[in-house]
Formats: C-alpha cells, sequence, structure tokens
C-alpha cells in the first residue's frame, strides 16, 4: 500500500498535554499517541480522556493519526478501543502483536464499535507492532491476518530482551527481526516501519540506523524526539541524480503515451515496471521533502 | 453521577491542569480557580467545568482547578477523568 508516506512516525505520551497540543508542528509523517507503556498505570484513564478530547477537538497538519493502545484483551485496551475508534480520526496500532489471532481480535473488537457508532465497517486501519520472538516469527500471518492493516513495525527494545540480549550500534542482533518484518510487510503490500532510535543525542547513530533501514527497504522509522524527524527524512530523501533520473522515466512513459506506444524506453534501455515504481516513489519523497514540485507528479 | 469520594486528575506542568473533586454537602456547585490566565479566560475555564459537570448530571460539588494553561479540550478530559474517579469508576 503506498497510500501514505511514513517516513516518520513520532511516539506522544498520552497523559502529556503540553506534547499532544504540539505534536502537529514538527513535519512528521505521521503522530502516534501513546496509551501503553509510556503512560502509568494509574493514569490509563486520565490520558485516554485526554488522547480522546485532543482528537476530537484539536487540528493537526498530520498526514495520519494513529493511537497506540492497551492489550485489547485487557479492560484498559477495550475501554481504549471505545473510546478512539468512535471518532473515526486515528489508525489503532496494536502493541505486542505475536499471532494473527490477535490482530484478528482486535479488528473484531473494532468492527463493533464502528457498527454501534454509525462508522462505516473498515474505516479504522490499524497496526501491528511486533516486539517478540514470536511475533517475529508469525509476521507474515499477521502481515495478512486483516485488510485493515496498513503497516507492521518492529518494537525492538522489548524484543531484543525478549531475544536475551541488547541493542548494538550496528543492529546485528536485528537483522533477522527486520527482514522477517520487511518481507511480511511486502508480501502483504503493507507498511514496514522500523523501531525507535533511543539515544536522541546520537545523531550520527540515527542516521547510520536510518541508511541501514532505508537500503532494507523500510518505509520509516518511529521517532521519540522531533528533533530525529529532519534526520530521518534527509536519508529517504531522494540524491539529485535519483531525481533527474526518475523525470526522465516519467518524460519517456509520456512520450510512449502520446505515441500510443506499449513500450517506453529511456536511452536505448527498456523501461518496465519496477523502474517506473522505483521513479514514482523517488519523485514522491522528493516533493515531500519540498524539492520537487508534487503537482508535476501525474 | 453522584460524587462518592474526593478525586484529582492532572497534573501542576505547563499546559495541564489539576482538578480535585470533593463531595458537597450543599446542592450547590462551587469553584476555585488558580490560574494565572485568570483575568483573560477564568471566566471561560469555570464555564468549561460548569458544562462537564452539568453534562455528567452533577448538581453537589466542589471543584478546586489549578491551571497551568490548559486548552479547554485539557480541562474536558481532566474533569472527564476526575468525575469517573470521583464516581467510582476509574480506568
Amino acid at each position: 500500500m503506498d497510500e501514505y508516506l511514513l517516513r516518520t512516525m513520532m511516539f506522544v505520551p498520552g497523559n502529556n498535554p503540553g506534547m499532544i497540543r504540539d505534536a502537529g508542528i514538527y513535519g512528521s509523517d505521521a503522530v502516534m499517541f501513546d496509551l501503553e507503556d509510556s503512560v502509568a498505570v494509574d493514569q490509563k484513564d486520565a490520558a485516554r480522556f485526554l488522547v480522546r478530547e485532543a482528537l476530537a477537538t484539536l487540528e493537526y497538519d498530520v498526514p495520519l493519526l494513529v493511537v497506540r493502545i492497551n492489550d485489547p484483551r485487557t479492560a484498559w485496551g477495550k475501554a481504549d478501543l471505545e473510546a478512539i475508534v468512535p471518532l473515526g480520526r486515528a489508525a489503532i496500532r496494536l502493541p505486542k502483536t505475536e499471532t494473527a489471532e490477535d490482530v484478528r481480535y482486535c479488528a473484531q473488537i473494532i468492527e463493533e464499535i464502528e457498527k454501534a457508532s454509525g462508522l462505516a465497517a473498515g474505516t479504522t486501519k490499524m497496526m501491528a507492532a511486533v516486539e517478540s520472538a514470536e511475533g517475529v516469527l508469525n509476521a507474515r500471518e499477521i502481515a495478512c491476518a486483516s485488510p485493515r492493516l496498513m503497516g507492521i513495525a518492529l518494537g525492538a527494545e522489548d524484543y531484543v530482551t525478549n531475544l536475551k540480549t541488547t541493542r548494538s550500534p550496528e543492529g546485528t542482533e536485528l537483522m533477522f527481526g527486520r527482514s522477517m518484518i520487511l518481507h511480511a510487510a511486502r508480501a502483504a503490500g503493507i507498511a514496514a516501519i522500523d523501531t525507535v532510535y533511543s539515544d536522541v543525542d546520537n545523531e550520527e547513530g540515527l542516521r547510520a540506523e536510518t541508511e541501514l533501514i532505508h537500503q532494507l527497504g523500510f518505509d520509516g522509522k518511529s521517532v521519540i524526539n522531533p528533533r530525529q524527524i529532519s534526520v530521518i527524512h534527509e536519508v529517504f530523501t531522494p540524491s539529485e541524480k535519483e531525481v533527474q533520473k526518475a523525470l526522465a522515466v516519467m518524460d519517456a512513459i509520456r512520450e510512449a503515451n502520446a505515441k500510443g506506444s506499449g513500450v517506453i524506453s529511456l536511452n536505448g534501455k527498456m523501461i518496465d515496471k519496477p523502474v517506473v515504481e522505483r521513479a514514482k516513489r523517488a519523485l514522491r519523497l522528493a516533493a515531500a521533502m519540498g524539492t520537487y514540485p508534487e503537482e508535476e507528479l501525474g | 453521577m453522584k460524587i462518592q469520594k474526593a478525586a484529582s486528575a492532572g497534573t501542576m506542568e505547563s499546559s495541564d491542569i489539576m482538578i480535585t473533586i470533593l463531595p458537597s454537602q450543599e446542592e450547590k456547585i462551587e469553584i476555585d480557580l488558580n490560574s494565572n490566565v485568570q483575568k483573560q479566560f477564568g471566566r471561560q475555564i469555570c464555564s468549561v467545568i460548569k458544562e462537564e459537570l452539568k453534562q455528567a448530571g452533577i448538581t453537589a460539588a466542589t471543584v478546586r482547578a489549578v491551571d497551568k494553561g490548559a486548552l479547554d479540550c485539557t480541562i474536558r478530559a481532566r474533569m472527564d477523568a476526575a468525575i469517573a474517579r470521583a464516581c467510582g469508576e476509574e480506568n
């Protein structure tokens, strides 16, 4: 699915009114309000009310709003869904997804709430966060578990703990998990979102990790501090050379269409579908950074 | 709903509001507001607080509010949380 650019998804603690108010001003592609791990157990109700009221009231100039709920098999998680789904404004991020059944269980509750709220079935999109070995091994089934799923994300902190290791600067321990999640996402046609980079003061480390996940093929990365957004967007921005090549591909398509020719060629080489797809994506990413006018995307 | 016990919601951090709701013996609403924007927005803050109490059907309560520049949606959320807790419906 290519409906949204998801280079950055910024985590916002659900019980912090100041951060919730400002969440939309930093330019991330998505904002994720968290009702789960960043909220103390005795503040779950207060955070739920706060995020609900903010979503019902505030305007956010952000393409995608997401709410990370608590485990939907708990009273907290059910209450989260009942508070957020009727607004029809945010996707639901399911934490600690281990099986396809976890996704289907949550999707079923969402469906019932949509029906009771008079929302069209399927209005609410979902993302599944995989944070354990079990979840990684089931990534393919998880990614295909519901048509509501728009993305699958890696939550590395819990994952490395489960693996009995820790995170390293090179991310060696995450290679298998990242590859599984990426392949599961691509096979299902949904987005793949990488984990957070926790050391907010280490810009070089963030850049290196983003270059790695960009090269692997991820759509983007979760962000815990607004300062991280521009670094990630820079890494995802195509070079001038890539943009020029993409523009030449688009010109060749227009030329072939004008001639009524089914065969598209550029500099004597045939342009096939993957080349066109890459060119379109490069231009879309360039447009998102303002280095190419979006209206010319065609 | 009836206030069963004293309850609070919110924090003293910037952009938040700390709401404390107490049961009242008398059938009236009393609001004690402390805000650094009291002159400009005091009346508006009190009106949001009253509206939330009205919606919950509460006619007897004392509300103490310490405002740190909260938006209306934050005031409503903190009131909803405090009311739920005061009526024994927390979490």
